[in-house]
């Protein structure tokens, strides 16, 4: 059931009014999220001024958008004027926002209503939620597992039923890998279609801001939302972007669904298994399988890794102490010494190994064996998507190779940790969008992923498609944190 | 056996467009420090550049002005130093794909001096050392520079000169860039090598960062001796960045670490490439004004000589006027007005280059005409020249006004013989065949006239006269 239209439909019914819809959902949070952290900033004052002017148009306005009083909650690497935005760092601990992020305006204007600023990875770089400094979110389906990460928080309270839905951020993998974990729905969209002004940049190339909901209608009404040509974003595509929403039939008679084998190399077999039931669920409504190849898709990751981290090396410039942000303590001899001890103090481990691999992969003497293969391997890369979706309308896979890991997961080595995103991060890599949505549960009752990704702006098929599968067959999300979704 | 100078400039210039390279402030010079600085000029987290049109039309401008192709294709490259001026810790350039290139600009030998590129790239701030603090004005911070590169096709201390100030008349025509040195609108970088004639390319040194013409010619006359005699005394070369040092006239090496730097070049990933249309450059085209080159040899054919040529060129704004008046009045007696009576008035280079006066090109080419057609004398025409100059007025309203008028033919007459009867001395000079004799005679009538007198027809009456007394 989607939850946006059903508070919609409250609210401007008179059934609820914002104010006590956003009580009700402050109170929640009051009780979930010491055992969640999913948020590290709740924000009642906010939300409540907004919930009250929502009221006024609502009392007054009879056609108003769907996410007019709906409360909600951002990822905290997302902009708001005049409040912090912390990435979750120590480097951006007290830094305030000076404007606030296109998107976010984009659902302010329509009535949002904003609860607080959710949990992340430091900078967002991480795939369990736990590098933040203000420690790690929690799985609603087992408190003991990660939400998965970066953006866990934001995972954790929609699965939780303590925001009717959130804005991510996705990098690499960083809104769907989540949303696999907890049972949820994430669209990482054509990059280049959401505004990326007012999101503290991770790497410039892939980020793009996500809705993470708990059903695909919801996730179709906040992309729409969101998407658009922005003065602010030089790369966002000036065009019609024709709303998906009201186009949602769960009609997928004749599509094309491409299945690439490597994409479930890297997966458990109880993964396999169940994206393999949606495939027999979609051949029963009338879909084609199509095998597809994707010669270098085996590159991904390293092509990943290589082009990520060499944009973050000198995204991560910036932050020297002088204008914001932390500035070390202790005592200092030249400014050189000041910003080596500020950035030392101040950014986190996997953040520093960024920099590092980026600063080597674009140095004079590795430019040519890395970064510039790399950006030759991902234009072949984007080459084979392209050809595959010349024989097939999206491409089918699971969204992360197993269900939750425990909270204390710790990967043999980094390599292991980084191949957790062998499914995901190709999107970002080549642009492309990305639906996330739960297909299933493991012997455990945890929630497992499949991920649907097509060609550029085919968020409208992927959504469609995606409904057709949670209408009829969306498997039994029971977060085991006994959240009552009704109210 | 003697060594060429070898030398290529690497000429920053700021250009003058009202606002940011990639922000909406304004690009003002001299004001409150940190005065015109947004989110995006301090690079807080989360902006975003958005590219200036108008920096591409002056870019291209330039461009066109030096006779370089336009690339099509253009994108920004990011090069990554930290430093407290540059808050992003990158510069955005155009490091592999450069807006023009292949022009060239020639001196007045013919020599054609080759212009690799010209880029366009993003200023960064000022800092301010007071005592033990350093302060950081970030007011310049991402206003629009051009760099342009020339090959190195620079042989002497003059042709160095010649270049730069070429390129600077030829930026300010264009309005481009006020190209002001003492201000940092324009700075340059110079590599300097020597060699023996017929042989390679010396190892070259890069003097960093100069604004003035002065500075320049010194720090290239410096480097010069500094690398032939190391080559006599047999000393190694090395390649490097140096500084000039106003005090002594001196170079030296920067820093080790200063050298080393790697730049990390890469396409900067928040600007999309940038696709300039033919059509776009042909309108760009059509609203160039004429180009100084061009303007000089235009005046030079209506007979004025190159010095005169010269400074009525050097600021845009004289030549426009200059331009303007010549369409309806006398261009020599134009010139004279112009670097005459008026540039005595406007005494600075600033009020020159500003050439705000009260009158108009019409109303100046209307006293050329006057005094050519000899309506006026030149001492009338510069007297009332300056009275419009204080007023406004038309000199024929001036004339009219005061006692301006010329003195009639028999007024005339009766000075001239007054002058002949009290300079008997300078008559027999005269006579006996010393012709500038006569010149004492006509300055005792001007004298006597208070100027009102036409010097030629006085000239004309005098020798009828003292003709018919012999």
């Amino acid at each position: 059931m989607s939850n946006i239209l059903y508070y919609s439909t409250l609210l401007r019914t008179g059934k609820i009014s914002s104010s006590e819809l956003t009580k009700i959902y402050l109170e929640r949070i009051e009780k979930l999220n010491p055992k969640l952290n999913a948020y590290i900033k709740i924000l009642p004052e906010y939300a409540i001024a907004q919930a009250k002017k929502c009221d006024e148009i609502l009392s007054k306005e009879e056609k108003v958008s769907p996410l007019t009083g709906v409360p909600m909650a951002l990822k905290d690497n997302l902009s708001v004027l005049g409040l912090n935005t912390t990435c979750c760092s120590k480097m951006l601990e007290n830094f305030k926002s000076t404007f606030t992020a296109t998107a976010v305006t984009k659902l302010f204007d329509k009535g949002a209503v904003m609860l607080g600023k959710t949990n992340l990875d430091e900078f967002a770089m991480g795939s369990y939620c736990n590098t933040g400094i203000y420690g790690p979110a929690r799985n609603p389906y087992d408190l003991g597992k990660s939400p998965g990460g970066s953006s866990g928080g934001n995972a954790s309270a929609v699965s939780a039923g303590i925001a009717p839905y959130t804005l991510g951020t996705d990098t690499g993998g960083s809104t769907r890998q989540p949303a696999s974990y907890c049972g949820i729905v994430a669209l990482k969209p054509t990059y280049g279609s959401v505004s990326r002004y007012g999101l503290l940049t991770l790497a410039s190339s892939f980020d793009q801001i996500a809705p993470m909901t708990s059903t695909v209608t919801d996730c179709a009404i906040v992309y729409d939302a969101i998407c658009g040509h922005d003065p602010e974003d030089m790369m966002t595509f000036k065009r019609n972007y024709e709303p998906t929403y009201p186009k949602l039939s769960g009609e997928i008679k004749g599509l094309r669904i491409g299945i690439s084998d490597d994409f479930f190399a890297t997966s458990s077999t109880e993964t396999n298994d169940s994206v393999m039931k949606a495939v027999d669920f979609y051949v029963s409504k009338g879909a084609e399988i199509v095998k597809v190849k994707l010669p270098h898709i085996k590159y991904a990751l390293p092509i990943y890794y290589i082009l990520g981290c060499a944009e973050i090396s000198s995204n991560f410039g910036r932050f020297d102490g002088i204008r914001y942000g932390y500035k070390t303590s202790l005592p200092y001899k030249d400014v050189d010494d000041m910003i080596t001890k500020t950035r030392t103090e101040g950014l986190g481990m996997d953040i520093k190994r960024r920099i590092m691999l980026g600063i080597y992969f674009l140095s004079k003497q590795n430019y040519k064996e890395y970064f510039q293969k790399a950006s030759m391997m991902r234009n072949e890369l984007i080459g084979d998507f392209s050809n595959a979706f010349n024989t097939c309308d999206l491409i089918l896979s699971p969204t992360s190779p197993t269900s939750a890991v425990s909270l204390d997961f710790t990967p043999e080595t980094i390599v292991e940790k980084y191949y957790a995103d062998a499914c995901v991060a190709p999107a970002n890599l080549c642009g492309l969008p990305a639906l996330a949505l739960p297909c299933g549960l493991d012997k455990n009752g945890m929630p497992l992923g499949m991920q649907l990704m097509g060609p550029n702006f085919s968020e409208g098929t992927l959504f469609n498609a995606g409904y057709a599968f949670e209408r009829e067959c969306s498997p039994e999300l029971n977060p085991t944190t006994g959240v009552n979704y009704d109210i | 056996m003697t060594y060429n100078l070898v030398c290529g400039f690497e000429t920053h210039v700021e250009l003058s467009t009202k606002t940011k390279i990639f922000c909406s402030c304004p690009t003002d010079f001299g004001d409150q420090p940190n005065s015109h600085v947004c989110p995006k000029c301090i690079a807080e987290p989360g902006t975003l550049p958005v590219v200036n049109k108008q920096t591409f039309i002056y870019a291209i401008r330039a461009g066109l002005a030096t006779n370089c192709s336009i690339n099509k294709i253009v994108h920004f490259d990011r090069k990554n130093y930290t430093y407290p001026d540059l808050p992003k810790a990158y510069q955005l350039t155009q490091f592999t794909e450069p807006i023009c290139v292949s022009g060239h600009i020639k001196l007045d030998s013919g020599k054609i001096i080759r212009i690799n590129r010209i880029h366009l790239e993003e200023d960064a701030g000022k800092l301010l050392h007071k005592g033990e603090y350093t302060f950081i004005d970030y007011n310049r911070g991402a206003v629009p520079l051009i760099e342009i590169v020339t090959e190195p096709d620079i042989n002497s201390i003059e042709e160095a000169r010649e270049y730069l100030e070429k390129l600077q008349l030829i930026l300010r025509h264009i309005d481009v860039s006020d190209c002001k040195m003492e201000e940092g609108s324009m700075r340059c970088d110079v590599n300097i090598s020597v060699n023996k004639p017929g042989e390679k390319l010396g190892t070259r040194s890069e003097i960093k960062n100069m604004n003035s013409l002065s500075f320049i010619e010194k720090a290239i006359a410096y480097e010069y001796s500094r690398h032939v005699s190391a080559i006599q005394n047999g000393e190694m070369l090395y390649q490097e960045t140096r500084r000039y040092n106003e005090s002594d006239g001196t170079t030296s090496a920067m820093r080790e670490k200063e050298n080393a730097q790697d730049y990390r070049y890469y396409d900067d990933p928040d600007i999309p490439t940038i696709f300039i249309e033919e059509h776009f450059i042909e309108s760009i085209k059509r609203t160039l004004p004429e180009l100084p080159a061009d303007i000089k040899n235009r005046y030079l054919g209506l007979g004025l000589s190159p010095t005169e040529t010269d400074l009525l060129i050097k600021y845009k704004k004289v030549a426009d006027y200059f331009s303007e008046a010549i369409k309806t009045g006398d261009p020599k007696i134009l010139s004279n007005y112009i670097l005459g009576e008026i540039f005595r008035l406007l005494e600075t280079e600033a009020k020159k280059e500003n050439f705000d006066i009260m009158i108009s090109p019409l109303q100046l080419s209307s006293l050329s005409n006057a005094q050519k057609s000899g309506k006026i004398n030149a001492q009338l025409a510069k007297k009332a020249l300056s009275e419009m100059l204080k007023s406004g007025k038309s000199w024929e309203e001036l004339i009219s006004e005061s006692d301006m008028q010329e003195i009639s033919e028999i007024d005339l007459i009766s000075y001239c013989n007054e002058a002949i009867y009290n300079n008997s001395n300078a008559i027999s000079d005269y006579l006996s065949g010393k012709e500038k004799a006569l010149k004492a005679i006509l300055g005792y009538v001007m004298k006597r006239t208070k100027g009102k007198a036409n010097p030629e027809k006085t000239e004309n009456l005098l020798i009828e006269l003292i003709t018919k007394k012999k």
